[in-house]
């Protein structure tokens, strides 16, 4: 059953701050085998002008998609949550995600199509700092494959 | 945010340094647990086959970070990385042994943008099929 059209534009209220932590960088850049300094050791990331350690750029993702588990899961909605496969994935960033920023996430439902049987859902999530800063854009493509006949 | 690379010395056709990303079981675990990813598909046998799939998936997103790499070794700060965006477009499956799987992942400038910002393209492949798409990214160079 398509989804339906009038969640366009639908915004959820901004989640908890999430505080981003040295050593939640050191694990996640060891994870990927990443061994940049800027990653790990805070006198290397200001040397690069940053004021400490930042994260890898896909970081911010385990954060924005967390936020928009209120969307997938949104019984009004009634996304078929086992069927979905991570279609497209994008960022805009204002500056690097970094130790200590205490990041809050405002998700919002860009688009609702249906295509062949699928159901094709864009969701943006803007993060924000404890200042109210724009600091990264994240842009998720869900897709939910047509049930099988039957 | 000072990239190592000067825009003035980098043209359309710039070529990255082309890495090669080894994926294992071990290194899927490794970051479900660091990305708090933790759906079977990706380190379970038995319920990936019975969602269809051929084995066990590397996470799209391990695959996306593993590619980002190119850009940000190439540029030395990660933090000049003004966007990044990819379409997912095969799986990798990661076999059950030491070898695991590789990803080739490789790079070059398609166009320079203002404000010392140029658009580099990834082409990512494993075993010879592109797994990722419309693999973009925009960085700020010195």
């Amino acid at each position: 059953m398509a989804l339906d059209q009038s969640f366009v534009g639908r915004s959820y209220p901004p989640t908890d701050p999430y505080e981003v932590g040295r050593e939640k960088i050191r694990e996640f850049a060891a994870s990927i085998g990443d061994p940049n300094p800027a990653y790990t050791d805070p006198e290397a990331a200001k040397a690069l002008g940053h004021p400490d350690v930042i994260a890898p750029p896909t970081f911010v993702f385990a954060i924005s998609f967390k936020a928009a588990h209120r969307v997938i899961h949104d019984p009004e909605l009634g996304l078929d949550y086992s069927r979905v496969v991570h279609g497209d994935q994008k960022f805009a960033y204002r500056r690097p995600v970094r130790a200590g920023d205490r990041l809050t996430v405002t998700t919002t439902i860009d688009a609702v199509k249906s295509l062949a049987g699928n159901d094709i859902l864009d969701i943006r999530g803007d993060v924000h700092d404890e200042t109210g800063e724009l600091v990264v854009t994240a842009w998720t493509k869900l897709v939910a494959r047509a049930a099988e006949e039957g | 945010m000072t990239s190592k690379v000067a825009y003035a010395d980098v043209e359309v056709g710039t070529e990255l340094p082309a890495q090669v990303f080894r994926l294992t079981r071990a290194t899927l675990v490794e970051y479900a647990g660091a990305s708090g990813d933790f759906n079977p598909i990706h380190w379970n046998e038995k319920f990936a086959k019975e969602v269809g799939l051929p084995d066990v998936i590397a996470h799209g997103m391990l695959t996306m970070a593993e590619a980002a790499r190119v850009v940000t070794d190439w540029a030395g700060d990660p933090g000049a990385v003004v966007e990044y965006g990819v379409r997912f477009t095969k799986p990798v499956v990661v076999p059950n042994d030491d070898e695991g799987a590789t990803v080739e992942v490789s790079g070059k400038v398609a166009a320079k943008l203002d404000d010392n910002q140029v658009r580099v393209d990834l082409t990512a492949t494993h075993a010879g099929q592109k797994v990722l798409g419309m693999s973009r990214a925009v960085v700020r160079l010195a």
